[in-house]
């Protein structure tokens, strides 16, 4: 495994404007009977995915309150990668034939990772499944606590591999899942973390608002007419082609353009497959906005989300979809599906409004382009809903929580 | 100024929330479901999510209330489960129970509705609560004003909320204190007087530092 060197100390104090000085100083309060205790987070990645991002984030502010946490990167070639990913399918519900050797190869990987676990920290953190069977360590007489962070949903899983998985996973001291959809029935104790964003990033920082007309400038999206827009990959299960259909019914009724925005993804095949069925959508209305975005275009991304009327996830299928806390973040009123981790953000009629179809999402939508003050409302209590619950700070305060309470076990 | 040797310590607590095994689809498998939960979920899924939600003022009572209008869309339902004011309870034992009897006057009139699939399941959950003692404490008003603007939401979620079952008295930390340490009983109805479920933790809170200002003399 390698160690990230190059992590910094992060200070609370600038969140200060953000959650207060009281939510700070009970973070270091919190966190004070744990000073010093040495916690290693591992996962497989150092780069890309949300995982990778959010333990930037994270780690930095574990140092800051006191405590020495590491992070640490699985080695391994592409023949595990290989296996993980087909594992990573299987358990979104995939079916999943096993090669002869990929069990073994799972194994082997994490065994080579095994001897360079460092012999005595207190708090260990597995994110997913890649690095799971380190916890092999604990039959060494390896001490400490150890959680399993799982990111991913497992509500269905092919049976091979969880199957596999699972006696693993029931040697930790306990996981942590997103949502109590994706959680699964264990021994061990199960904990909610939500996933979290950082209102100091580039993605959710506030923007001068002659950037963001800027940026309007540069798309050819016009400021002075209600914008819809759904941010998100070009994935048929974020439903692109839906958002279009919603957004002609909404036509009708009100002189508004539609921004759907996301990565390219020239190597995906079927990502390219849907841009070209959202463009025919899309064809012959110029108040129809396809934005292929760069991979890392996070001031983009917010300008837009900032410029928005309403934002929309009209998603089939969702993981947690924090690009609904992002909009909430902007206090932008929000029409989502009711699937994934979306219900959990959007609580309906109070921080947002839920659809379960193309022209519920349509309904809603109009519903706020009529009640601007309802809109408002919305938009407020979903800002307030995500600083209470979504915020990087509160990742942090559940970690410190939980690493207080296995301490005191 | 009335001063106590009896301080009021300051504290917070944090909440780590754990998915239990156990959901329901329908109204029936939520009454079947409230006599097996335990008393941590129940605990939860009302006093716990008068917390989580604090900034809601209008129409959000409790878990099972919001369930009940946003998966299963049945309004009558969720108002009656709204109506249940955790106040009125100094034990999880009645709240279970009056929750159950409600769900199963519903389901005697509605059996139809009552076998409805939701279009998400209802998850239960309960919280571990990690307690932490804040560095300072209150001998008179004064300092306990000093406190009140000083500390987070968690902290008083804790003392005004949270304290009910832990006191098992229909009161909350502030008025216990103002009653037994000062001597203060008209001041300690008045606090309890404040309305959770239309403030937010913030306007309840400010709600409370008015009612020291007019205690204490200018």
């Amino acid at each position: 495994m390698n160690e990230l060197l190059n992590l910094t100390h992060s200070s609370l104090d600038q969140y200060v404007p953000v959650v207060g000085s009281a939510e700070v100083e009970e973070l270091r309060a919190l966190a004070a009977p744990l000073e010093g205790a040495t916690v290693e987070m591992i996962n497989s990645t150092a780069v890309g995915g949300g995982v990778a991002e959010m333990l930037v984030r994270l780690i930095p502010l574990m140092r800051g309150v006191g405590l020495e946490c590491h992070w640490r990167v699985l080695e391994a070639s592409l023949e595990f990668f290989e296996v993980t990913k087909a594992f990573h399918n299987a358990l979104h519900g995939s079916a999943y034939q096993p090669g002869p050797c990929d069990f073994e190869i799972f194994r082997e990987y994490n065994r080579r990772n095994l001897a360079r676990l460092p012999a005595d920290p207190r708090f260990v953190v597995i994110h997913d499944p890649q690095p799971v069977a380190l916890v092999d360590a604990r039959a060494c007489g390896h001490p400490g606590r150890w959680i399993w962070r799982c990111h991913i949903d497992l509500s269905r899983p092919d049976s091979n591999v969880w199957n596999f998985l699972e006696p693993y996973v029931a040697r930790f001291d306990g996981a942590i899942f997103s949502s109590p959809s994706f959680a699964r029935q264990l021994p061990i104790p199960q904990y909610l973390f939500y996933p979290s964003i950082d209102p100091l990033a580039d993605k959710n920082r506030e923007l001068e608002p002659e950037f963001v007309s800027g940026v309007l400038d540069r798309f050819g999206i016009d400021g002075s007419r209600p914008i819809l827009t759904q941010i998100s990959r070009f994935d048929r299960l974020k439903d692109p082609v839906g958002v279009v259909r919603a957004y002609r019914l909404v036509k009708r009724y009100f002189d508004c353009q539609l921004v759907l925005a996301g990565g390219g993804a020239p190597d995906d095949p079927e990502g390219s497959q849907v841009l070209t069925e959202v463009n025919e959508a899309a064809s012959g209305d110029p108040d129809i906005h396809v934005l292929e975005l760069p991979a890392a275009s996070p001031l983009e991304v917010n300008a837009l989300q900032s410029a928005s009327t309403v934002v929309i996830q009209k998603s089939l299928r969702e993981g947690f979809g924090l690009t609904v806390a992002e909009a909430l973040w902007k206090k932008k009123p929000v029409v989502a599906s009711a699937v994934g981790g979306i219900p959990l953000q959007v609580i309906h009629k109070h921080t947002g409004l839920l659809a379960h179809s193309v022209e519920g999402t349509a309904y809603q939508i109009r519903f706020l382009l009529s009640h601007p003050e309802i809109a408002r409302r919305l938009g407020e209590q979903g800002h307030e809903h995500v600083r209470e619950n979504f915020l990087v700070t509160g990742n942090l305060k559940r970690y410190l929580t939980l690493f207080q309470h296995l301490a005191g076990q | 100024m009335t001063t106590t040797t009896q301080p009021f310590q300051f504290a917070t607590a944090a909440y780590l929330t754990c998915v239990e095994n156990q959901k329901a689809h329908t109204v029936n498998e939520l009454y079947d479901a409230l006599e097996q939960a335990s008393d941590a979920a129940i605990f939860y899924h009302t006093f716990q999510s008068l917390g989580r939600y604090h900034f809601l003022t209008e129409g959000f009572s409790n878990d099972f209330a919001q369930w009940v209008l946003a998966a299963l869309n049945q309004p009558r339902l969720a108002e009656r489960l709204a109506s249940i004011d955790v106040r009125d309870y100094v034990g999880l034992a009645e709240l279970r129970a009056d929750l159950r009897q409600i769900l199963a006057e519903y389901a005697g009139h509605h059996a139809q509705q009552a076998r409805q699939a939701a279009f998400e399941p209802f998850y239960f959950c309960s919280a571990i609560e990690v307690t932490v003692p804040l560095p300072w404490d209150a001998k008179t008003l004064a300092g306990l004003r000093a406190g009140l603007e000083r500390m987070s939401h968690a902290s008083f979620y804790h003392h005004f909320i949270a304290s009910r079952l832990r006191l098992h008295l229909r009161t909350n930390d502030f008025s216990h204190w103002f009653a037994t340490a000062l001597g203060l009983e008209r001041l300690a109805e008045r606090t309890n007087r404040i309305d959770i479920y239309t403030n937010t933790l913030d306007t309840a809170r400010q709600e409370l530092i008015g009612l020291l200002d007019r205690e204490m003399p200018a």
